[in-house]
């Protein structure tokens, strides 16, 4: 300590000057090799087992996925798709029918899946507009809505590209001939239902144009309770996704036939999208998603490696903090 | 108003070279030319002729902004920065339907970060202006014609042409004529400390004309104009006339008193107004110091134009793919993605034209991946350096408790490079040593008096590995009472035993010429209490040592010298007065002074002291008793690093005298240009015959720890340079005495005296001896840099004079010369000038192209303060200049060691750190965005709300990479100051090399990939909760900025090892924050927050998953930082890791051993052995990188 240090002494119980003088109490921790092969090995040991108890939730639910799209097409027309699905004239009925491989526990929740379908294209995103959906007719909102705002001079309640392109497919579900119930309530969030759709906003001049994309809204019912539309407005984060249709809250045992008479509206077929109907029961983790299992278990299984190879290279060579040899100015 | 009469010195007569020098007649007939315009109508302010000239008021602002200017200018000096221009320009473009985000989120950030920097400017212009004020509203005395009296004003309404009282101890408010003083020979005394820093006090003389005018009653009569030059900076000149009873006079700069010095010893003085406000010298003399860029801010500038490439390379790509998207959109007269409605499209997603709308998409891109320039980088770096440089201010290990000085930072944006210093260029007198002068010894009459060991003898005992059994020279005890510039111990002259010594007579001679060959005013300041107000330092001591023998000298007025010395014969003290009839003044021509006295016994007296060649050739034949042993005397002085003076007198013959004394007069009185010249004859003249009585040693003692110091900066690998005006032998001493030569050093001396050389100047013909002195170096040079490389293992030190080194710059043996300068570990310049201070210093920054530091205290080291990389100044005794003129100022040179090692080090590996992050946390952020644009068909889409993105740089990574610029310390201060060898770290840039910026920059791209992939995979697709939803745009977007955010700043704790409590509040509260950030936000209606409504609280907080892939993102992120940085550490240590591990493990002792062995050595100053291997191994580096190359 230098004598210049002395002088401070009699001020350094006051903690500003521990602060000044940049000497406040610090924890200093360094990666010794002891601590190196501790974090490693912690962290394997916590990460491997919860990657197999997340690997075991996702195995414990039961998923049917069907894809529709080109067996409900006609064989005559699948030549042309495109021109098939804007027919309106040609029926669209079709029906598929599966096996159930597990028994499944209600609640069962049905999922549409569509592929190759960019919800989170930035033009179809901005395309919308929250104040009309919370408060009605409002021409002032909706230039946000472009290119989707007004139809003969009046303004579309709801606006804009996303709920112009509401998917429209339908589905009805038999077992044993008896129609299964599909509960299509509460499938949207909560806080849309309540804050973000108007409950006195009903739908207007909705695709009343030439160009008619998706499906249509009841204009009785107000936007609040118009779940399909409340859940198609939930822009996807993937170009690839699933959105909730409805829930099926009986269980289904194994080897019930289950055969779904759908109505194959929705046009997916220009830009070459796939439709599927999801069957899926969840666990406390959500659905079945072997990924984060995996991934957990491999960085687990990494760390472990990794502490072990460090052990190995530490103990074969030993060396001495004191050999200043391997300093970068050698 | 009575007028006060002090004792009146005609101090004239005293300075009769100096004073009352009249310019010459041809300046004087410029007057009313161009340049020569000024006219002042003395007392007459309010007169149309005055108010017509309309000459600038007293007001002074030294603000950089006025409230009027100070938004437009702040504003475009902060948009003269690229990266705030790319800001700005976003800004705006960002109302256009270009943007990917919402206006008022970009400005937001933007306007934070600027007002910020802008509210810094303000503060500090703010406190300048303080001052302004503080200064605008002094008071001073100002003559009011209509009363006749002196009233109060404020300096800010002070006029030209006004007349002013100024009392004792005040400023000048302007630049003044002086008319008349409280003396009766119209002189007055002043401090101009403000000016050029010194702080003796020079003399300034009235015209007789105007003498007449010094009370309030007289002045009411007084009139005369001024014509004079315009404003310039030249302190030193002034050329005007005075226009006074229809005569006209010249004046020059002795009648002038400037703005911001200060009356001294006067009571008071009237003056006129003649250059207000900014027109005054001192305000015109203020420029701007040069401003310095570090060598990181200037890379940090091409990383950013890295970033700026790659941003520009990312937009590409993205909208190379957006256009093949959109083309896509119409294949073959159909729509494909019929939903975006391509058939009733803008120009921007126009499929039929392709081309446009990627050119368009790549400015939305451009915009969109802005997030990889960092936009607050700039600011925090800022504050990071404005704390650190108050960290400087405040620390106590540099505050000097004798001066009351504490370190500090002059400027704020060099603290980094003082980490990187590679050579230190030093002036000696005053930096290394106190420049404040001792009387250690004394050859009188051929017999050494004064015992005692120079710390120089002490070093050079030490270097022959003598035992010293003698105790330190300075032992307080030894002597009743100890001063300032004395430390004379001699039993046989002390406490008046002089007189029995053998050559008494001889000593009494020798004191006297001391007590009165000089230029000092006595002041008392009490009983048996003298101060001495002195020329120079040297001067001081001589009068304090002839005091401590018994030759008191207490009065002077203007014809006598008044001294209290021992009676031999009858031993009482008794007073004696000398009549001083003629000084004739030290001048570094001359160099020499005497004066010339009648003492009591009526004889007359030269009495001279100088240097020893002047003094000896000027001795008659029978003065040469004690030559030969004299000279003996001094050559063992000035070995001993002692400053000698020769000391010898004269008695004049009556007649001799009157005839010269008659020439002299004349000689002054005449205005002939040569006037100087016959003068310096006539004091020839004088002095000449001269009787040697001895010679004087003067001791200018090291600073305190310089040698210890020195040592430390060594063995940290900073080459330390030495630019003295000594001579060689006395720097070759000082060199060992502060260890800057060692022990087994080889020293290579390139001199010009060598004996064909002289032979040559001889004979006197200039050019070839140039020629041979140019071969003579290059030769010189060449043999030296042979010895080098043979002999690669030891340390040499160069020593080099002024003269060979104008040779040796030659341009074409300059490379040479610094290749061989830079493989030494010292260099010692000797007899070099102030300008050859500044050439060295930017040579050696050119050439090795690395940070120069360059430390000094005169006005002689301005040039080398500013030429350097980084100026150091001491505030030392003489006086401000070169501070004002430098970045950094402490009180001692020891003070350095703490400075480089210690803050130097830790602020330059704070703040490359800091820049290395932020590209970090930018590129992670930045490239997230981009892979989700990747699934979004590049459309332009963020994956984040507006405002999460807008707050990252501001909220949530802000603070805690502030608190690792501002306190980050990789060891202690003490570690940093015991292992030197960690500051090579700084100069070898290895914390901000491109390995190491591209390594964080890749480790951003890595983390990113990883957030991006492992999210997406995790939590998209099947349901994220119990409940059977699925998560959709807003949910992956809170998912993965709360990675984000997480891996940021964990990666910020991984890569620091200094936690206090700081640390963990700005870390963990910035974690804490996005939170809360988000739970405040999302509960906002919805139309504000958007896809941010109730997003935590309603979807992501249920759901186990989101906690679960944060955990798994984070660590798997933060895996590849924790491998490397273990492996390294364990297999690759850096010095700092190396010495943080060694301070956890106290088992070591083998190591312990070895320091303690080592810092022992230093300790006793003779530590060869570490600095030879610490340039070995530096040696040994330069080779290996040569060879890389």
């Amino acid at each position: 300590m230098t004598d210049t240090d002395r002088g401070t002494q009699r001020d350094r119980h006051s903690a500003f000057s521990l602060f000044t003088q940049q000497s406040l109490p610090a924890c200093k921790p360094v990666l010794t090799p002891e601590w190196v092969i501790m974090t490693f090995l912690f962290i394997g040991f916590i990460f491997i087992p919860v990657g197999l108890v997340t690997l075991r939730a996702s195995h414990s639910v039961v998923e049917i996925v069907e894809r529709y799209d080109i067996g409900c097409v006609p064989e005559p027309f699948r030549i042309d798709k495109v021109s098939y699905i804007q027919d309106d004239s040609i029926p669209k009925n079709c029906s598929l029918s599966f096996k159930v491989p597990k028994y499944m526990k209600a609640p069962i929740y049905i999922y549409y899946q569509l592929d190759n379908y960019y919800q989170n294209h930035r033009r179809y995103v901005k395309s919308r507009s929250d104040k009309q959906l919370l408060h009605g007719q409002n021409e002032h909102g909706i230039s946000s809505c472009q290119p989707v705002e007004v139809n003969n001079d009046r303004p579309i309640i709801p606006c804009g590209l996303i709920a112009w392109s509401l998917f429209n497919d339908t589905f009805t579900f038999i077992r044993n001939r008896a129609e299964l119930k599909v509960n299509r309530k509460n499938i949207a969030w909560k806080s849309d239902r309540g804050h973000k759709f108007g409950k006195n906003v009903y739908p207007f001049n909705f695709q009343n144009g030439t160009l008619i994309g998706g499906g249509k809204l009841n204009p009785t019912i107000p936007l609040s309770d118009q779940e399909d539309l409340i859940v198609w407005m939930r822009t996807s984060a993937l170009p690839s996704f699933r959105k909730l249709y409805g829930r099926i809250e009986k269980d289904l045992d194994v080897d019930d036939v289950v055969v779904v008479h759908l109505m194959n509206n929705y046009n997916t077929y220009s830009f070459g999208g796939k439709k599927k109907l999801v069957l899926s029961t969840t666990s406390w983790l959500g659905g079945k998603n072997d990924f984060l299992g995996l991934a957990y278990v491999f960085i687990g299984s990494s760390s472990v490696t990794i502490a072990v190879v460090f052990t190995l290279l530490h103990l074969l060579s030993p060396r001495h903090y004191e050999d200043t040899s391997y300093l970068p100015w050698n | 108003m009575a007028r006060i009469r002090k004792r009146s010195i005609q101090l004239s007569k005293l300075c009769s070279f100096a004073c009352c020098r009249s310019s010459s007649q041809d300046e004087h007939a410029q007057i009313g030319q161009k340049g020569y315009s000024r006219v002042v109508y003395c007392n007459e302010p309010d007169s149309q002729e005055q108010i017509r000239l309309r000459y600038r008021g007293n007001y002074v602002s030294t603000t950089k902004y006025t409230a009027v200017n100070f938004l437009p200018k702040s504003l475009f000096e902060q948009f003269r920065r690229v990266a705030n221009i790319y800001f700005l320009v976003v800004a705006c473009v960002s109302f256009s339907p270009l943007a990917p985000y919402s206006a008022p989120s970009i400005i937001l950030p933007l306007v934070v970060v600027i007002g910020a920097t802008m509210a810094k400017e303000g503060v500090e212009d703010w406190r300048r202006n303080l001052q302004d004020i503080e200064a605008n509203n002094r008071k001073v005395e100002v003559y009011d014609k209509s009363s006749c009296s002196f009233r109060q004003t404020k300096w800010k309404d002070l006029r030209v042409g006004d007349l002013v009282k100024v009392c004792k101890d005040e400023y000048f408010p302007a630049d003044l004529l002086l008319l008349s003083s409280s003396y009766e020979d119209v002189v007055c005394y002043v401090e101009t400390m403000n000016l050029d820093g010194e702080t003796n006090l020079k003399l300034k003389h009235a015209l007789n004309v105007t003498s007449f005018y010094s009370s309030a009653e007289s002045l009411k009569e007084f009139r005369a104009v001024i014509k004079c030059e315009d404003p310039n900076e030249h302190l030193y000149s002034f050329i005007g006339t005075l226009y006074f009873d229809c005569q006209q006079y010249s004046l020059s700069p002795q009648q002038i008193l400037l703005r911001d010095s200060k009356l001294k010893n006067t009571e008071c003085i009237f003056g006129v107004v003649i250059f207000t406000g900014h027109d005054t010298k001192v305000m015109q003399n203020a420029t701007d110091p040069p401003s310095k860029r570090t060598k990181i801010e200037r890379r940090m500038d091409r990383i950013i134009y890295v970033l700026f490439s790659t941003l520009i390379l990312v937009s590409f790509i993205g909208s190379l793919f957006f256009g093949i998207e959109t083309n896509n959109d119409l294949s073959g007269g159909n729509y494909t993605r019929w939903y975006l409605r391509p058939d009733k499209t803008t120009v921007f997603f126009d499929p039929r034209r392709p081309a446009v709308a990627a050119f368009l998409h790549c400015l939305t891109g451009l915009m969109l991946y802005g997030y990889l320039i960092p936009i607050s980088l700039y600011v925090s770096i800022e504050i990071c350096k404005v704390l650190q440089s108050i960290f400087i201010n405040q620390d106590q290990a540099m505050y000097d408790e004798v001066m009351d000085r504490p370190a500090h930072a002059r400027t704020s944006n060099l603290n980094e490079e003082l980490g990187q210093v590679h050579t230190i260029l030093s002036d000696k007198t005053g930096t290394l040593t106190c420049n404040s002068m001792e009387f250690v010894k004394c050859s009188i009459a051929g017999t050494l008096y004064g015992r005692g060991m120079t710390e120089v003898e002490i070093a050079l005992a030490r270097k022959r590995g003598e035992q010293l059994t003698e105790q330190a020279p300075i032992d307080a005890s030894e002597s009743k009472k100890s001063f300032k510039g004395f430390n004379f111990r001699d039993e046989h002259i002390m406490d008046g035993k002089w007189v029995s010594e053998p050559q008494s007579d001889v000593i009494q001679k020798f004191f006297r010429v001391l007590a009165t060959c000089h230029t000092a005013v006595p002041e008392v300041m009490g009983p048996d209490e003298i101060m001495y107000e002195v020329e120079s330092p040297d001067e001081a001591a001589f009068v304090i040592a002839a005091r401590e023998v018994g030759f008191e000298f207490f009065a002077r007025n203007q014809t006598s010298i008044k001294l209290r010395e021992l009676d031999p014969t009858s031993g009482i003290r008794v007073d004696r007065v000398y009549e001083l009839l003629h000084v004739l003044e030290f001048s570094s021509a001359r160099k020499r002074m005497s004066v010339i006295v009648k003492n009591p016994e009526n004889q007359l007296l030269l009495l001279a002291k100088g240097a020893d060649s002047v003094i000896f050739e000027r001795l008659s034949k029978e003065g040469r008793a004690y030559e030969e042993r004299t000279k003996e005397h001094i050559e063992k002085y000035s070995e001993a690093g002692l400053r000698t003076m020769a000391v010898a007198y004269r008695e004049l013959d009556n007649d001799e005298y009157k005839t010269w004394e008659q020439e002299f007069l004349k000689a002054k009185t005449s205005v002939s240009a040569d006037r100087d010249v016959l003068m310096d004859e006539l004091a020839c003249q004088i002095e000449r015959d001269l009787i040697l009585l001895g010679a004087t040693a003067v001791e200018d003692k090291l600073q305190k720890g310089v040698p210890g110091c020195i040592d430390k900066l060594a063995r940290a690998g900073i080459g330390i340079w030495v630019l003295t005006g000594d001579k060689r032998g006395t720097a070759i001493n000082i060199g060992y005495a502060c260890s800057l030569l060692r022990h087994g050093m080889k020293q290579i001396v390139i001199t010009l005296e060598l004996p064909e050389i002289l032979a040559q100047e001889k004979e006197g013909d200039k050019e070839a001896i140039a020629e041979a002195s140019l071969n003579s170096i290059k030769l010189q040079i060449l043999k030296a840099k042979s010895q080098v490389t043979e002999e690669s293992s030891t340390e040499f030190g160069l020593i080099i004079d002024g003269k060979s080194l104008t040779y040796a710059m030659d341009k074409n043996l300059v490379n040479s010369f610094m290749d061989l300068a830079m493989r030494c570990a010292t260099v010692i310049c000797c007899r070099s000038s102030p300008k050859q201070k500044a050439v060295i210093t930017r040579l050696v920054k050119s050439v090795t192209g690395r940070t120069t530091l360059a430390i000094g205290d005169g006005a002689n080291d301005v040039g080398m303060l500013q030429e350097a990389d980084i100026g150091v100044g001491i505030s030392g005794v003489e006086g401000m200049q070169a501070v004002m003129a430098s970045d950094f100022a402490i009180a001692q040179f020891r003070f350095l060691e703490r400075l480089l090692l210690v803050h130097g080090h830790w602020c330059y590996r704070r703040i490359s750190m800091m820049i290395c992050y932020f590209f970090y946390k930018n590129i992670t952020f930045g490239f997230t965005l981009f892979w989700f644009e990747a699934y979004t068909s590049f459309s332009g889409q963020p994956a984040y709300n507006d405002w999460y993105m807008s707050c990252y740089n501001v909220f949530f990574t802000s603070l805690p990479v502030i608190a690792l610029g501002v306190f980050d310390q990789d060891v202690s201060a003490r570690l940093c100051l015991k292992h030197p060898l960690l500051y090579q770290e700084g100069v070898r840039n290895i914390l901000f090399n491109w390995p190491r910026i591209l390594g964080w920059m890749f480790n951003g791209l890595l983390s990113s990939i990883i957030i991006y992939f492992l999210t997406t995979n995790s939590i998209t697709g099947p349901a994220f909760r119990k409940d059977g939803q699925v998560a959709d745009y807003s949910v992956l977007g809170v998912t993965m900025y709360t990675c984000v955010v997480w891996t940021v700043n964990c990666q910020m704790a991984l890569s620091i090892n200094y936690f206090t409590w700081i640390q963990h509040l700005f870390i963990w509260g910035s974690i804490a924050f996005w939170y809360i950030f988000l739970v405040v936000y999302g509960s906002i209606p919805p139309t504000l927050s958007t896809t941010a409504y109730k997003v935590l609280v309603e979807a992501c907080a249920p759901s186990i998953l989101y906690w679960l892939t944060t955990l798994l993102v984070v660590i798997a992120a933060l895996l590849p930082l924790l491998s490397y940085r273990a492996f390294q550490i364990r297999f690759q240590p850096m010095e700092h890791d190396r010495i943080q591990i060694q301070r956890r493990r106290p088992e070591s002792t083998e190591y312990d051993a070895t320091q303690r062995r080592l810092s022992e050595s230093s300790e006793a100053r003779t530590s060869s052995e570490l600095p030879s291997e610490v340039r070995i191994r530096i040696d040994n580096l330069k080779a290996s990188s040569k060879r890389k190359n």
